[in-house]
């Protein structure tokens, strides 16, 4: 009998692929339809962001880092805003905390609300697409609220937040925070139990939880394989000792564990919120006391000098940080988000890093769906939440 | 360059051709379908311009086609990295005519808050855009209207 | 756990390092010689009493007109032990460093990324290309002395990555297996 010559077929996926949740190039290496290794490129959505910020003063890199990760803007400029805080020394009054966990919280319903529709669009269901951003609307109208902006309110500032929070505010984040649970409960009856979905992602795409550590992924990832690391709970900030939650874990590691986790991460999302805005007053105190950094009111700079003069030099020349470097990890939607800054003593950054979790994580796709198939590594990327943005920067 | 009629009919073609040419015209910009193309934030909000709260189906723009050879605009949205620029312009070439650029947001127009090394400071050096539309991002009206404009565009213009 | 803590527990296990400890404002900060970075990433891996079983991140940072002129900063997580630290290696320009890869898997991209943006040269790693730029592009934007706007003409085409020759054997190569039985 004659012998079949075999050999491996190279097919390319991306940068533009309707799958790939951004510009990610995949080369694959496949014998028939199974996978024998994937190659990852990435660098078509790099912008320089990191450099860019070298020219800025301090306040002026909020806009710039908030545009990295763009499904959760605010997560970013938190973590930029903690981190120069630290440095500069500052305390923020209780209010401030409790609303910026409040944002941290909406922020992570917004970022997980695209994932489940994209994952469950890729996977087939294609409408829970525009079920899921039908209810990111709803906070997208909250973020124009407080900002006037949809998508990157720069609300978060360093020394505080921007103003006050506007009237109507409580009433908002309240009415969803009523109604979201039971669309959550909508969107379990959809798919947890749903046959084809669990197919389709029970024992794809499984990482130990050795592995997830050793690739550097300690988010939604490493708790699908078992950890219970959350910065939340290991490294407080902005007063998240001080609320009541739990850390949603599994074991399995596959698509599907992850896909359990982050549902339950909402859940607890909605509770921290709601926890959080019955904290909140109305109106208060929006920013530290600390002069350097924080702009005075708009009616004393008209009335008083020294709040002029405050004025003017916040605007004009900025503050300076001190000299040294810090480095402050939050929870991020995708796993540990870190900015890491040095200064050099001027109003100026000398170099600004994020820590970005999609980097980690597609470094580990090879690795993940050895020897699956095409269809699974879609699965794959998907459960990721890889977001170019934040990989790139 | 002939002078169209006020009424946008070609007064040096016979009268059948131009009811056909803006007939045709109507069918083209009735049923644009965009090519994906989402690169950043903004396609985030081309997404949403898709989803049910400013639906875009309801301007012809029915389906998002994979494939850019089926599909007739090209919706720049987000921001041009230069290692991105030739695959975007093998994109654009394997659109059949005719075909459409829409530059969304600040970034794909003029390279927006990005002035740097890494960033192609409007895609227009790459490929030849019909509408820009400002903002970061921009709001999905803001993009509906646009698409509207190119309509228009369309209409005016010769087969 | 204070800096001085980690090197009074790192000393024994790593004999003949000079480790100094840094000032910082969040955790601790050791500063390790780059010829001894695997043996000591290694010593707080593999010991019970530290475990930093996770690398969060490597980046670096250029000081241009000080000698020597990069930091490499690897900032680890312990897990288990609820710990940070932040490990300094000085380079200078020109300088390379060992990769650290044998340790944490997860260090290939990161200091593909730092090779990419400042030039610092990782000995057996392997696979040191560009990440973020294309691979034919020239300089190290992250360097001090990189233009932040440069005037360049986009780069509309992708290079053919094969020779004439190669590309005409391929065809010849096709034919001959299309109409061979």
């Amino acid at each position: 009998m004659a012998e079949i010559k075999t050999e491996t077929m190279t097919v390319n996926m991306g940068p533009q692929h309707p799958s790939t949740h951004g510009v990610l190039r995949l080369v694959l290496e496949l014998d028939g339809e199974v996978i024998q290794s994937v190659m990852p490129t990435i660098g078509y959505l790099h912008t320089g962001i990191e450099k860019t910020a070298e020219q800025k003063k301090w306040q002026q890199v909020i806009p710039l880092v908030e545009r990295m990760d763009y499904l959760g803007a605010q997560s970013n400029s938190l973590a930029y805003a903690l981190c120069v805080e630290r440095m500069l020394g500052l305390e923020m009054p209780q209010r401030v905390q409790d609303i910026r966990v409040l944002i941290a919280e909406l922020q992570r319903l917004a970022s997980h609300l695209i994932w489940l529709g994209t994952h469950a669009m890729e996977i087939g269901a294609v409408s829970m697409l525009f079920y899921a951003i039908r209810e990111r609307e709803l906070l997208l109208n909250i973020n124009e609220l407080i900002a006037g902006f949809r998508f990157f309110p720069s609300y978060i500032r360093i020394g505080g937040l921007r103003e006050d929070l506007p009237r109507g505010f409580h009433e908002a984040v309240n009415e969803f925070l009523d109604r979201f649970p039971t669309k959550m409960d909508e969107f379990e009856r959809l798919l947890t139990k749903n046959d084809i979905f669990r197919r389709r992602t029970e024992g794809v795409g499984a990482i130990s939880l050795e592995n997830a550590y050793q690739w550097g992924l300690v988010g939604p990832i490493a708790r699908a394989a078992g950890s219970d690391y959350d910065v939340r709970k290991y490294f407080p900030y902005c007063g998240y000792e001080s609320y009541d939650f739990t850390v949603p874990t599994a074991t399995e590691g596959d698509v599907y564990a992850r896909y359990r986790v982050r549902i339950a991460e909402m859940r607890q999302s909605v509770s921290i919120a709601k926890q959080a805005i019955s904290r909140i007053s109305p109106a208060g105190v929006w920013a530290c006391d600390d002069t350097r950094v924080v702009p005075p009111p708009k009616d004393k700079v008209y009335t008083e000098m020294e709040a002029l003069i405050q004025h003017f030099l916040i605007y004009s020349q900025g503050f300076t940080v001190p000299v040294g470097d810090c480095y402050v990890p939050i929870e991020g939607p995708r796993g540990e988000h870190g900015c890491y800054v040095v200064s050099d003593g001027s109003n100026r950054p000398w170099r600004v890093k994020m820590r970005a979790p999609s980097f980690m994580a597609i470094q580990a796709i090879p690795y993940v769906v050895q020897n699956g198939l095409i269809a699974d590594l879609v699965a794959v990327i998907g459960s990721t939440d890889v977001v170019m943005g934040d990989c790139d920067r | 360059m002939a002078t169209t009629h006020e009424h946008g009919l070609d007064p040096e073609l016979p009268l059948l051709t131009t009811t056909v040419e803006r007939l045709v015209q109507w069918a083209r910009r009735s049923a644009i379908w965009p090519a994906q193309f989402g690169l950043a934030c903004c396609a985030i909000e081309m997404m949403a311009m898709a989803a049910s709260r400013y639906d875009i189906a309801r301007f012809g723009a029915e389906v998002f086609r994979g494939s850019p050879r089926q599909s007739d605009l090209m919706i720049v949205a987000g921001r041009l990295s230069r290692k991105m620029a030739p695959a975007m312009r093998r994109v654009y070439d394997q659109m059949p005519d005719p075909k459409w650029v829409i530059s969304m947001g600040a970034c794909a127009s003029v390279g927006g808050v990005f002035d740097n090394y890494a960033i192609v400071q409007g895609v227009d050096q790459v490929v030849p855009v019909d509408v820009f539309v400002p903002g970061c991002p921009p709001r999905p009206e803001a993009l509906i209207y646009g698409i509207v404009q190119l309509q228009q565009k369309i209409d005016r213009s010769r087969a | 756990m204070e800096a001085s803590a980690i090197i009074d527990i790192l000393q024994p296990l790593v004999p003949g390092a000079v480790f100094e400890p840094g000032r910082s404002v969040d955790f601790a900060t050791i500063y390790v010689p780059g010829d001894r970075l695997v043996e000591t990433c290694r010593a707080l891996h593999d010991t019970p009493a530290l475990d930093f079983n996770v690398l969060a991140e490597v980046t670096a940072a250029d000081y241009l007109p000080r000698e020597p002129r990069y930091e490499v900063v690897y900032h680890l997580l312990s897990v288990s032990k609820r710990l940070r630290l932040r490990v300094k290696v000085r380079v200078p320009s020109d300088g390379s460093l060992p990769s650290v890869q044998s340790v944490w898997k997860g260090a290939g991209w990161p200091e593909r990324e730092v090779w990419d943006m400042f030039g610092i040269i990782f000995d057996d790693h392997g696979d040191l290309r560009r990440l973020l730029m294309p691979e034919d592009w020239e300089g190290h934007p992250a360097r001090k002395d990189y233009p932040v706007q440069i005037r360049k003409a986009t780069q509309t085409y992708e290079p053919l990555e094969v020779s004439e020759e190669e590309f005409k054997a391929n065809i010849q190569r096709d034919r001959v297996k299309r109409t061979a039985h």
